[in-house]
């Protein structure tokens, strides 16, 4: 598998990272080389093992339907740049 | 329906309509799916968030088992395949009211798997809907655009609320057929509590998958129409999509796979633009969370717990009250309409229960836009009103008046029935007066009986009239004719 400049662009303007046009052709290239090396992993034989979901071996733990938390508009706030009547304000997105 | 009616005629000839649908479909819980913030409707911007559903650093999503239940639920009213072993992965795209940047769903591996679903159309045929999957997935927050004319208010109250998203196989071929399965899935869930059902508040929406091609040809390609919140909606925006297209290719045009939305004001979809890059959703496991793993003896309990089901509920209804394959069907549409009818009609004449409950008081309910749950009268005054009937001591027209006076409030039939008067004339004394009296007023129509028995109609309707109505129709028939020597 190769990436290109053009395979660069597309995944930063999806991860919205920008990127300068002359950072795609080497990001490109960095990308190959760190590929290259997963491929290296390819070679060992994984027939018949389960693919490994977690590091530890336990179940996922469920909760009971409480309500537990909420009503703590304050400190859900706190970090936006901008709100105001308990709204986070963010630049207008149109649909 | 036959299969010809259901074609759309175009300008070049026939063309079929071919829709799959996905519901989303809110988990009736107290809690969200992943935090402990409260699920509702109505609280103040804000105040259902969680710190994970507001995705602040470091939180960990913690499954609510009763959403993994209610899923499992749903699946299996869905008579669908229960995965033990699932998994969730995160669906990648930006947008503010998604503060984490990833909507945790499952997309490799859902909790439920292939399923059919029975579906009556409204002429009474029946037709299958494949049901592909059944998954778990989180809500995104509200946006409000038009707060402000330069920014978007954000609020999370709905961020993190548990959805099942319920996707069907393409196997619906009209807008009826679409409306005719949410109805169906939307009635399944109602029974099993999963899901309130709530179209209006948005807690049960679809999005329409709908393509068109000649009769017997491949797959046309789809455009999807996202969160359509009404069966009317749903079947204009099919109506208008469908010849939309149609309208494309017979100009010699192709169809681009895109989203679009309904506009119900001007009833027409409109292409997103800004969802067509975000369709990459790079989804994958999500690390925050392990594979979720049933116990198939708790699977086995949440199935033997399940309520009676609308499809075996009208079968039984149908042999044990032997009520019409309509009325049951009207009747178990509804759980709360099923219990109210078995209640009104246990030890009475079963099938005038069902007469006066889906004729006379869901018809009258659905004039005043109410249903079973707002009903003035209680199933027992209908079992009186029945009661009265069986006994003889009110005619079925007066019992018309019963229940009018019934519903608006004058208290139970036998009440009703002594305030106004209105028993029955059983008195053989009473009603011969009647008739001699009629007789003796118009000798002409005696002798135009006594030709023409079939006259006797109209000294049964002056009898009636006489009466108020009240007079007993058998005794009066019964009275006439020795009278006129027939």
């Amino acid at each position: 598998m190769a990436i290109d400049a053009a395979t660069v662009r597309k995944v930063a303007r999806l991860a919205r990272i920008r990127e300068p046009e002359e950072r795609l052709e080497p990001l490109a290239q960095e990308l190959n080389t760190i590929i290259s090396w997963i491929e290296q992993l390819e070679e060992v034989d994984t027939d018949g093992v389960e693919p490994m979901t977690s590091v530890v071996a336990v179940a996922l733990p469920l909760r009971d339907d409480v309500v537990t938390e909420g009503g703590d508009t304050r400190r859900i706030l706190s970090n936006a740049p901008k709100s105001a009547d308990g709204f986070f304000i963010v630049p207008k997105v149109v649909e | 329906m036959s299969e010809k009616s259901k074609l759309i005629q175009g300008r070049t000839g026939p063309w079929e309509i071919v829709l799959g649908l996905e519901i989303h479909a809110q988990v009736a819980s107290n809690s969200k799916l992943f935090s402990g913030a409260a699920v509702g409707f109505g609280a103040g911007p804000n105040e259902q968030v969680a710190l994970v559903d507001a995705a602040m650093p470091g939180m960990l999503p913690v499954i609510n088992r009763h959403c993994v239940e209610q899923a499992v639920r749903a699946g299996l009213g869905l008579n669908a395949q229960i995965n033990l072993w699932s998994r969730f992965d995160r669906k990648n795209y930006f947008y503010p009211d998604l503060p984490q940047g990833y909507q945790i769903s499952q997309f490799k591996d859902p909790i439920v798997g292939e399923g059919v679903v029975e579906v009556e159309r409204d002429d009474g045929t029946t037709f299958i809907v494949g049901v592909e999957r059944l998954h778990l997935e989180q809500d995104a927050g509200k946006s409000i655009h038009d707060l402000d004319p330069n920014f978007t208010y954000v609020d999370l109250n709905r961020a993190g609320t548990a959805l099942m998203e319920i996707v069907s196989k393409p196997d619906m071929r009209s807008s009826e057929e679409a409306a005719s399965y949410v109805k169906k899935i939307r009635t399944i869930l109602r029974y099993l509590g999963a899901c309130d059902g709530d179209m209006e508040k948005g807690n049960l929406r679809a999005d329409v998958n709908v393509s068109v091609r000649r009769p017997g040809a491949e797959l046309g390609t789809r455009c999807e129409i996202k969160n359509v919140n009404s069966y009317r909606y749903i079947q204009q925006a099919i109506e208008y999509e469908a010849r939309r297209q149609i309208e494309i290719l017979e100009d010699g045009g192709s169809i681009h796979q895109e989203t679009r939305l309904f506009d119900p004001t001007k009833i027409e979809t409109r292409s997103m633009r800004s969802k067509e890059e975000a369709h990459d959703y790079r989804y994958f496991p999500d690390p925050d969370l392990l594979p979720l793993v049933l116990d198939p003896a708790w699977v086995q309990s949440i199935k033997d717990s399940l309520p009676e089901l609308p499809d075996p509920k009208r079968k039984r209804f149908e042999s044990q009250y032997g009520l019409s394959h309509y009325d049951a069907g009207v009747l178990v549409a509804d759980q709360a309409r099923a219990a109210f009818y078995e209640q009104a009609a246990a030890g009475r004449d079963a099938k005038l229960v069902a007469n006066w409950t889906v004729n006379n008081l869901l018809g009258r309910l659905a004039e005043n836009g109410g249903d079973i749950e707002t009903s003035p009268i209680p199933p027992e005054d209908i079992a009186g009103l029945v009661k009265l009937i069986e006994d003889g001591v009110i005619s079925s027209k007066i019992a018309k008046e019963v229940f009018d006076h019934m519903w608006a409030g004058e208290g139970a039939p036998a009440q009703v029935v002594e305030k106004f008067g209105l028993v029955q004339i059983t008195d053989t004394g009473a009603i011969e007066a009647s008739i001699d009296k009629i007789m003796a007023a118009n000798p002409d129509k005696v002798e135009a009986a006594k030709e023409r028995p079939q006259a006797l109609g109209w000294f049964v309707g002056q009898v009636m009239r006489d009466t108020g109505g009240k007079a007993n129709p058998a005794a009066v028939n019964e009275i006439l004719k020795v009278k006129l020597g027939l």
